[in-house]
């Protein structure tokens, strides 16, 4: 039996999650094999929901599939797509069948995905969905109606610490605690100094940080984040290392480099964990975590 | 006001198929203002429909009118007896427009001109935004003016999501955040505690359409 992230998150000095991305159709060979190959080395697996808003299997059943599987698995939930009544319907079900662990995102926006003329929902946000979830903890629904029985959660949210201009988004940060969330997975981070700098002010609030870490494939890739995906910042120094890399061996760069980093995150104690983002590439997170020295 | 902008001339032309004599109305406040619905449009959109269907060999007659308002009963009465003598009015009145046109000539079809967009205001000559999405609970007292359902696409009410990047919305880098601008606004004004604390959900009861609005003290007068 897996510990339940909660008590990792109290009693590990350095917890570690992976990101599981459920595939768009119905052949789940290849993430039943990487769900068996990550679900022991990793205190949770992040399953994301309908991520980038392009459709795919949901994260509640890959999520079950996880818990059947022996893992630990966390219940990603954007309010994107799912308006308060949905919401809080498929939290009850997740709890019946025994997921324990709530990521809250607000998701991105519909037109990002494949599916661009579909109704955008967005009833709530992710800081009212922490709050929503906190209240059915104390027995009534978001409309104060009483619960026969009501679930526990472990709840995170996720806080982007490269954004700029930062302050809006620490606004955003504070809320998202005070209505309750426990932990706070970040989006990718690759400057330390930069993240120290944040950790320096987070440290300052009642909550566990898990430092994003997204791997690195190649310097392309690097370059492509820099310009596309809001909130990432890959410093010169790490695309240089990754043009230097020999023909071929770029990929193995990205995974030292993201060794490298977690180890220095958890040998200088400057957060309390990373949540790994492989992409695509979930089956190479062991080989981030032999990296790390772990 | 309210933002409309013309149907593709193809499509106004497929809804006509069939008819033999047209009124082109239009409607002289907020469509003709945003120039797509007002007298000049009307001029315009009827010589369109009379050269096209001439040179198809249609034998279709097109008419013009423009009355004051097409949201107000009483601007109707002028064109009352004219509009019998058509068998379809083409509409260049906003959504609200087309429809009292098509109840008060329930007899004649009614069409649209104009794809209804937004309520907005005027940038520049020929530019508009949207600004209100009538959403009847107001809430620009606590967001510095900025309206967060309107001018964020998420409609967030407890700040910005992580998709905004130097100031800019992540679904178009051509439109701004909307928390960064209320942010910065109430930063100058030293009222950020405005937005401090976590904001309620919004309540979708109140936009449960149709929406009818009562104004008692006229209703008592009248009886």
């Amino acid at each position: 039996m897996p510990v339940p992230f909660a008590e990792a998150l109290k009693s590990k000095e350095f917890v570690v999650t992976a990101e599981v991305g459920p595939p768009k159709g119905v052949d789940i060979q290849e993430m039943l094999h990487n769900i068996e190959l990550l679900k022991d080395k990793v205190d949770a697996l992040n399953v994301t929901d309908n991520q980038s808003s392009v459709m795919r299997i949901g994260s509640l059943p890959v999520c079950k599939l996880i818990k059947e599987a022996g893992g630990e698995p966390i219940l990603q939930m954007t309010c994107r797509d799912r308006n308060r009544v949905a919401l809080q319907s498929e939290l009850l079900g997740a709890y019946i069948l025994g997921i324990r662990n709530v990521l809250a995102l607000t998701g991105d926006y519909i037109t990002v995905g494949d599916h661009i003329e579909a109704k955008p929902v967005f009833d709530l946000d992710s800081v009212l969905l922490v709050k929503l979830i906190r209240q059915m903890e104390q027995g009534k629904d978001f409309a104060g109606n009483e619960l026969k029985g009501s679930p526990k959660f472990c709840v995170g949210a996720i806080v982007t610490p490269e954004a700029d201009p930062i302050e809006p988004q620490l606004l955003k940060f504070e809320k998202k605690i005070k209505a309750g969330a426990e932990f706070i997975q970040t989006q990718a981070i690759y400057d330390l100094d930069n993240f120290k700098k944040f950790m320096g002010y987070a440290r300052k609030f009642q909550v566990k940080i898990l430092a994003g870490i997204v791997l690195l494939a190649s310097a392309g890739m690097a370059r492509f984040m820099n310009a596309n995906v809001p909130g990432i910042f890959v410093p010169q120094e790490l695309i240089e290392e990754l043009v230097a890399a020999p023909k071929g061996k770029a990929l193995e760069k990205g995974i030292e480099i993201a060794g490298r980093m977690i180890r220095q995150l958890r040998e200088e104690k400057v957060c309390d964990g990373v949540h790994i983002m492989a992409i695509g590439r979930e089956h190479l997170v062991p080989e981030i975590l032999s990296a790390a020295g772990m | 006001m309210i933002v409309g902008h013309r149907k593709p001339l193809e499509e106004i032309k497929s809804y006509l198929d069939g008819c033999e004599r047209v009124l082109v109305l239009g409607c002289g406040t907020c469509v003709a203002v945003c120039m797509a619905g007002g007298e000049k449009e009307v001029q315009l959109l009827a010589s369109q429909l009379r050269m096209a269907f001439k040179e198809e060999g249609k034998e279709i007659l097109v008419e013009e009118e423009t009355i004051q308002r097409q949201c107000d009963r009483e601007y109707f009465d002028t064109i009352k007896e004219k509009v019998e003598n058509y068998d379809a009015v083409l509409s260049l009145a906003c959504g609200a427009g087309v429809q009292l046109a098509a109840e008060l000539f329930p007899r004649r079809v009614v069409l649209p001109g104009l794809n209804t967009t937004f309520i907005g205001v005027a940038e520049k000559e020929g530019v508009w935004s949207e600004k209100c999405r009538a959403c009847a609970n107001c809430l620009l007292a606590e967001t510095g003016g900025i309206c967060p359902i309107t001018i964020c696409p998420k409609g967030l009410v407890n700040g910005p999501c992580g998709g905004t990047n130097h100031g800019k919305c992540e679904v178009s880098k051509e439109k701004d955040c909307a928390w960064t601008l209320i942010y910065r606004r109430l930063e100058g004004q030293g009222r950020l505690e405005k937005i401090r604390e976590i904001h309620p959900a919004k309540n979708y009861k109140a936009q449960t359409t149709p929406a009818t609005i009562v104004h008692a003290a006229y209703i008592e007068e009248e009886a």
